[in-house]
């Protein structure tokens, strides 16, 4: 594990030495174990401990390079530097990349509660205890195929040549759990559950065997479904990750590059239904992995995307804040070109719905728990996308399980198709977002 | 007492050069003399810049230790990485990225289970901090201060690199200014070709790898692997008609890959799908007989059946053919391989990140399933012999049974008689990414497809996404053309993101849901 004050040192030293006098330094320690497990017995532990950094150089031309590199020794941060210096001359001339005017601004205080790693045999015997208790759980539940139980260190750290220096540190511990059933003459069925906390004391796990169970038990029930326009209700998860397969709509790096559904003049424009706000917010209390800092040292902080409908902002690096005349969000990640990302979603209702739906009384609506395929059913750029799902059809209340079949649309039409936003919010490692009802979805089962 | 290990750096037969004084001077071959009160004052040289035979005692005495704190088998996987990638965009290079790795993977058995501890400190104590872990994670402690540690000999290092002069690939490949040149040229002809065009991008990748396995049964195997890949992209729009386009090469083992790329070709190509797709209407969804392309269109086969011959999905018994070795499992008209011995191809490799040879394996002859891919713990855990499919993304996972070059063999169709058989379908002419559940059911989406009316093709159809059950669509694949053709892919699986080729001749599926509106 690299010491921060330390690399500071050296790196400045060695700096010195190369004339190189503008640099930036982003990384990471890494400390982690996990475990899994196969009926009963251990079957993998993993433990790493790991160090990495990037470090971007601007030469006296004022061009930019960077290399990444896990020799943080200063023999590898020396060389780091040189390759860095080297690519320099490569930069860009046009929008180089700069420090963050805020690198250097108070943080936001969180609390985050650090737990005392646990003893890699305890990690094992939880583990084992929840896989016993899914496989007693029903006859039909013949194995945890994917499981595992992990916990983990992480220390961030950015520095730069003006004096700025910070990090921060922060434990996880997350379990998740994925059952499968096996019945004669039926087909095989799975579900799963996954939950996250700053350490394995107050990890969750009874909740998650309780989801794990109950979810793949709900699927023993199967049948097949005719194709048609479907009303639709997405889970909190499903429709984050549907959100964050379009998220080239929030990200003003993608707005400036042409690869976003959304150009600058969308700010204000209405892009969902009134009934939907949007933020992303690295420091909602629900975070456990709340990030104070992005890889420029700008300070994190709740950015509103979608008020009642409309497009109020995008989430920005430096650079493009810059060229928007905007501020820094604190979404960057550094590198030769600097990137925007979302840290935490914060789905909630918009304007007060008149209608109120609720899944005790729908009728032939579907209930959509995950999505499948992201990477190959969504098309980023077209706004289309086409998925598997794992889902329900609910008819006052009774879910029957949905064997096979995807759902297809438009992106920005079902934003504005949306009819309802559930005000009981769902959390999830991405962000937390009630569920989502939304009309006339083409779903693809029998014709 | 002070007691060090010193070699020179870069002598061959490290154990030639190794000094060391004992002071009792027991008349025992030296090799079995280390004790175990000794460790902590033991100190090696091997040389940081290449992995060559210094590496030999240091990893001769650390799976020593291991075995002799009770582990039933020990490997060292040692890894250097040098990376680049360079983008362009429309008419500027944005992006060149460097990235320097050095890593090790330290894996420990006991009986069946297994421990894996990887680490970015490659000295002697890193290393040896690391094995510790392993072991205590096990519940293995040391051997007690006065014992013995039996060094483990390794074989004569195997060295691939060395055999087949690849130290001379890194200088040889593309320099920066090459590669900036060539990816603004792949832009700049994107432009020309297309129509409708908001933004383009071409982006290239060099990934040198390094890697040294020594593990408990003697293996000592050096490799250094190429792998390229440059791909160009186009977005097209007109008012709400969007169409994103692109393609993507590599290859293995070739630095001169980048300069002979025919650009020209590849931006023709694409440019020609968006020109299709840009007013293509959506697929209506149904369930069709269906052509799919050869090249990426094998892409089928890669998720509905690939995937569940690993014998990490016999393991967790996720697959629906692991009891049936032997049987029929496909088609009568279907065969298909998994190798890493193809002649450049993205996923060949001589040797596999457990030190083993790479093989040609047969995983389907006329239907019949003959084969799984084996990797180490599979074969221990599942019974299947090894393969040479023990593969990982770096030294941060343990390997697993992977996939190389996988692909469906040539049959006896002409592409046109597949065509005539078809009354209404789609053909599926360019793939995007797929992927398979613990249930053996499969997805993959189309990118480019057209519907066949009468054994023709005719109007451009976009946004499909197929799925199916693996056991049901293996029958269902009925004919195969002589127009084999590989395609780079990465796959990602448990032992992460990895380099692998699909491929198939252009085939018939009889029938198969495709999910559209």
């Amino acid at each position: 594990m690299v010491q921060i004050q330390d690399l500071a040192q050296y790196t400045a030293d060695i700096a010195q030495k190369l004339g190189v006098h503008k640099y930036d330094v982003y990384g990471a320690n890494t400390d982690s174990t996990s475990v899994q497990v196969d009926h009963g017995e251990p079957k993998q532990v993993k433990a790493s401990n790991r160090s990495s950094v990037i470090v971007r150089v601007w030469n006296d031309n004022g061009t930019m390079g960077v290399t990444s590199t896990t020799d943080v020794d200063p023999v590898g941060i020396e060389l780091a530097l040189k390759t860095a210096q080297d690519a320099s001359i490569f930069g860009v001339k046009e929008h180089i990349p700069d420090f963050s005017p805020e690198s250097t601004a108070p943080l936001p205080e969180v609390t985050a509660n650090r737990a005392e790693p646990t003893p890699v045999t305890d990690l094992i015997t939880s583990l084992v205890k929840a896989e016993q208790e899914l496989l007693g759980a029903h006859p039909a539940i013949h194995s945890v195929p994917y499981n595992g139980l992990s916990q983990q260190e992480i220390e961030r750290f950015y520095l730069n040549s003006a004096g700025a220096l910070r990090s921060e540190a922060r434990t996880y511990a997350s379990v998740y759990l994925y059952s499968k059933t096996e019945e004669e003459g039926k087909k095989p069925r799975s579900a799963g559950s996954f939950r996250m906390s700053p350490g394995l004391g107050s990890l969750a796990i009874a909740d998650c065997i309780a989801e794990a169970r109950e979810k793949t038990i709900s699927h023993l029930n199967y049948q097949k479904i005719p194709s048609g326009k479907y009303r639709v209700v997405f889970s909190g998860e499903a429709f984050l990750g549907l959100l964050g397969a379009f998220s080239n709509l929030f990200n003003a790096q993608s707005v400036l590059d042409k690869q976003s559904l959304s150009t600058p003049e969308s700010i204000g424009v209405a892009i969902a239904s009134p009934l939907l706000s949007l933020a992303d917010d690295a420091l909602h209390p629900d975070n456990v992995s709340a990030e104070t800092f992005d890889g420029e040292g700008t300070p994190t902080r709740r950015v509103p995307l979608i008020e009642n409908g409309i497009l109020t902002s995008f989430i920005h690096s430096t650079g493009t804040a810059k060229r928007m005349n905007a501020q820094p969000t604190g979404h960057a990640n550094i590198g030769a070109k600097v990137s925007v990302s979302p840290h935490f979603y914060h789905v909630f209702p918009g304007q007060p719905s008149e209608t109120h739906y609720s899944l005790d009384e729908a009728e032939n609506v579907l209930l959509i728990d995950d999505l499948s395929a992201l990477h190959a059913g969504v098309s980023a750029l077209q706004g289309s996308f086409s998925l598997p799902f794992d889902g329900w059809l609910v008819n006052k209340g009774e879910k029957i399980s949905v064997d096979s079949a995807t759902i297809a649309g438009d992106f920005r039409d079902l934003l504005k198709a949306i009819i309802y936003v559930e005000s009981e919010p769902e959390l999830t490692p991405g962000g937390v977002c009630p569920r989502i009802w939304v009309d006339d979805v083409s779903v693809t089962g029998e014709s | 007492m002070e007691f060090v290990r010193l070699i020179n750096w870069g002598t061959p037969q490290a154990h030639d050069v190794v000094k060391r004084t004992h002071p009792t001077q027991i008349p025992m071959a030296p090799s079995t003399l280390l004790l175990t009160q000794e460790l902590p004052s033991l100190d090696y040289l091997a040389t940081p810049a290449r992995f060559d035979g210094t590496w030999e005692a240091p990893l001769s005495t650390l799976l020593g230790l291991g075995r002799a704190a009770g582990a039933d088998f020990v490997e060292f996987f040692l890894e250097r990485v040098n990376y680049i990638s360079c983008l362009a965009e429309d008419d500027l290079i944005t992006s060149i990225s460097p990235s320097l790795t050095t890593g090790a993977g330290i894996r420990v058995f006991r009986g069946k289970a297994d421990c894996y501890v990887s680490t970015n400190d490659l000295t002697f104590q890193g290393l040896k901090t690391a094995l510790e872990k392993a072991l205590s994670i096990l519940g293995l402690t040391l051997p007690a201060p006065t014992a013995f540690i039996p060094e483990v000999c390794l074989e004569l290092l195997r060295d691939y690199a060395k055999a087949k002069d690849k130290a001379l690939w890194l200088p040889e490949c593309s320099s920066i200014e090459e590669m900036g040149e060539i990816l603004l040229a792949t832009t700049a002809s994107l432009a020309q070709a297309a129509s409708h065009v908001q933004s383009r991008r071409a982006a290239f990748f060099r990934d040198w790898q390094e890697v040294l396995v020594a593990s408990s049964d003697g293996t000592f195997a050096r490799d250094i692997r190429l792998t390229q890949s440059v791909s160009c992209n186009v977005l097209c729009a007109d008012g709400e008609h969007r169409t994103s386009n692109g393609l993507r090469d590599g290859d293995t083992s070739d630095p001169d890959f980048l300069r002979n790329w025919n650009y020209q070709k590849a931006t023709a190509e694409v440019a020609e799908s968006a020109g299709q797709m840009l007013y293509a209407d959506y697929v209506e969804s149904g369930t069709y007989p269906i052509v799919m392309a050869n090249h990426f269109g094998g892409v089928i086969f890669h998720e509905a059946c690939g995937h569940l011959l690993e014998t990490t999905q016999i393991e967790r018994a996720t697959t629906p053919f692991m009891e049936m070795k032997g049987q029929k499992i496909a088609h009568e008209n279907l065969t298909a391989w998994d190798e890493g011995r193809s002649d450049d191809a993205f996923g060949t490799l001589d040797m596999d990140d457990e030190g083993m040879p790479t093989q040609r394996t047969l995983l389907i002859e006329n239907g019949i399933l003959k084969n799984f891919l084996s990797d180490r713990a599979g074969q221990m855990r599942t019974g299947h012999p090894r393969t040479g499919s023990g593969r990982r993304q770096n030294y941060t996972y343990a390997a697993a049974s992977r996939m190389r070059n996988t692909y469906i063999a040539p049959g006896d169709c002409s592409v046109e008689e597949i065509f005539a058989s078809i009354d209404k379908g789609i053909y599926c002419k360019k793939m995007g990414g797929g992927s398979v559940g613990p249930t053996g059911e499969f997805n993959f989406g189309v990118d480019e497809a057209y519907l066949i009316e009468n054994g023709k093709v005719t109007k451009p159809l976009k946004g499909a996404i197929l799925i199916g059950e693996a056991k049901d669509i293996m029958h269902k694949i009925s004919m195969c053309s002589n127009d084999l053709s590989l395609a780079p892919g990465f796959c990602g699986s448990i032992s992460g993101g990895i380099y692998v080729t699909v491929g198939q001749p252009h085939i018939k599926v009889d029938s198969i849901t495709v999910g559209g509106r």
